[in-house]
């Protein structure tokens, strides 16, 4: 791929844990500005890893990885992962306090983000009393308060209901295009790769690689009538064959 | 809710005990059992109210020993906990060392502490220290371990300094762990601070209710012994309620604890 540098790239990369698992191996992924690049694999597969990776929470024993030092980075946990003793306000404003941003200053950021995320009537409510749907918007609202350029999910909506998860979707698909962002999103659902993504980057077993890269194309502004159409359909059986020979 | 079933929930236990001492002022009445044997509950209140002057500055000693001891109990044991929690080796090296002063029981410990330590006052601080460190040393260290792996995460994302890992993330992930600790260390402070100060088997002034006990047993008051035993009770059940109410205070609206069921 030329053209402008890439937001994110990692080349040859490897990572063996002390304990011996061999999680990456050989894992080429290069992310261009404003592509939405979901990572398919079961889990187990090192899926992950290569987020914590890019993330830089984790160091690589071979290969490079290379992020724009421009772009800043938000993470989404497979858990909500809020602070249970600060209400939604205080778990929003997180980041921008261990930046050390005035208060004031970061009122107005807070609100802008629990409003993008539809939760703007919850700064006060604590996380117990929000549902799962919730605390996980709470969760993309606290990563997207710093205005990042690149936002890394790991399976955030594993865990809840089909519906509750399609709206997320939809979310999430709105707040990419309104705020400008580069997304690597780590899924073991073919469908959800192919609703969400421009581009589908199927994993093999451990060690994980990228062993395909589906393009998606679709309507700039998805919704159930993407869902229904045959292209869809058609991405997702390719997605699903290259996903089965990977993991034969 | 909470605050109506906790309400109720005072009831029952209410109802037990004013049944108990009903029972026993019946049975010590109706069996004429002398008071030098069993006092009626009534007469032990009555000898309370009466001795209640000279009763109340052993009482203030021993609330004092037991919250001094206390004091220093949090100060060691919370301090200790961070130095553990920093350092894996420090922890090993020193873990066995509390608990060998936690599993020997303070009793057997007492009269040595008493030879080496000069002031009495101090010698009985040092044993109901020794007995109410160990359950805030314990339950902070783990508190303090608790904080969950993706919030570890998310902070070093972010770049916190260590102050602001400590502050925003491990005090209030070690806090429902360090007051449930907080709520067994001040029950066993005043154990300690009681069972020193028998075996002092001090005399005088500046002493506690556990001398004023002692002093009862020798000159047969039974019913004294019992209103000191009661004020003993009295103190231990308020400092249960204090911490039970701070817990409630500080943990309310976030934590599993103060909210039963899903």
């Amino acid at each position: 791929m030329s053209g402008p540098a890439p937001v994110l790239s990692m080349r040859g990369v490897a990572v063996r844990y002390p304990n011996g698992v061999h999680a990456l191996g050989g894992f080429d992924l290069s992310l261009a500005r404003g592509e939405f690049v979901s990572l398919l694999g079961p889990s187990g597969c090192g899926k992950s890893t290569a987020l914590r990776l890019a993330a830089g929470l984790l160091g690589a024993d071979a290969g490079r990885v290379e992020r724009d030092a421009s772009a800043r980075l938000g993470f989404v946990f497979q858990e909500p992962t809020l602070m249970p003793w600060a209400d939604v306000f205080d778990n929003v404003r997180l980041p921008l306090r261990l930046q050390g941003r005035p208060t004031g200053e970061a009122r107005d950021a807070v609100m802008r983000a629990l409003a993008g995320v539809g939760l703007a009537d919850f700064a006060q409510a604590y996380p117990r009393e929000l549902s799962g749907g919730m605390r996980m918007r709470v969760s993309i609202a606290r990563a997207l308060v710093t205005r990042p350029a690149l936002l890394l999910l790991d399976e955030p909506f594993a865990a809840l209901d089909e519906i509750t998860r399609q709206r997320l979707d939809d979310d999430l698909l709105r707040l990419w295009r309104d705020e400008d962002l580069t997304v690597l999103f780590v899924t073991h659902s073919v469908w959800e790769s192919v609703y969400l993504s421009t581009r589908v980057a199927v994993l093999s077993a451990r060690p994980g690689r990228v062993v395909e890269t589906l393009e998606v194309t679709g309507p700039a502004r998805r919704d159930e009538s993407f869902r229904a159409s045959e292209g869809y359909v058609r991405t997702c059986v390719r997605a699903s064959a290259a996903l089965r020979a990977a993991h034969a | 809710m909470t605050a109506g079933r906790r309400g109720a929930g005072w009831l029952p236990a209410a109802v037990v005990a004013f049944a108990v001492l009903l029972g026993w002022e019946a049975l010590v009445r109706l069996r004429g059992i002398p008071p030098y044997l069993l006092p009626a509950p009534s007469l032990i209140a009555q000898t309370l109210w009466r001795d209640l002057p000279s009763l109340l500055p052993s009482l203030w000693f021993t609330v004092r020993i037991t919250f001094g001891a206390l004091l220093l109990a949090v100060a060691g044991g919370v301090g200790l906990a961070v130095v553990f929690a920093l350092s894996r080796r420090v922890e090993t090296a020193l873990f066995p060392l509390a608990i060998v002063l936690q599993v020997t029981p303070i009793v057997a410990i007492a009269p040595l502490i008493l030879i080496y330590v000069e002031s009495t006052t101090a010698a009985l601080l040092v044993c109901a220290f020794i007995v109410a460190f160990f359950p805030i040393l314990a339950n902070t260290v783990v508190g303090l371990r608790s904080a969950d792996a993706n919030l570890r995460d998310l902070f070093t994302l972010y770049g916190a300094t260590r102050w602001q890992r400590l502050r925003l993330l491990l005090v209030p992930s070690a806090l429902p762990y360090f007051l449930a600790g907080l709520r067994i260390a001040g029950g066993l402070a005043l154990i300690g601070a009681v069972v020193a100060e028998f075996t002092a088997g001090a005399a005088g002034r500046e002493t506690g209710l556990a001398s004023r006990i002692l002093e009862a047993s020798f000159r047969t008051e039974i019913p004294r012994m019992f209103a000191a035993l009661a004020l003993v009770s009295a103190v231990g059940v308020a400092i249960f309620a204090v911490f039970d109410w701070l817990a409630r205070r500080l943990l309310g609206r976030w934590h599993d604890t103060e909210h039963p069921g899903p």
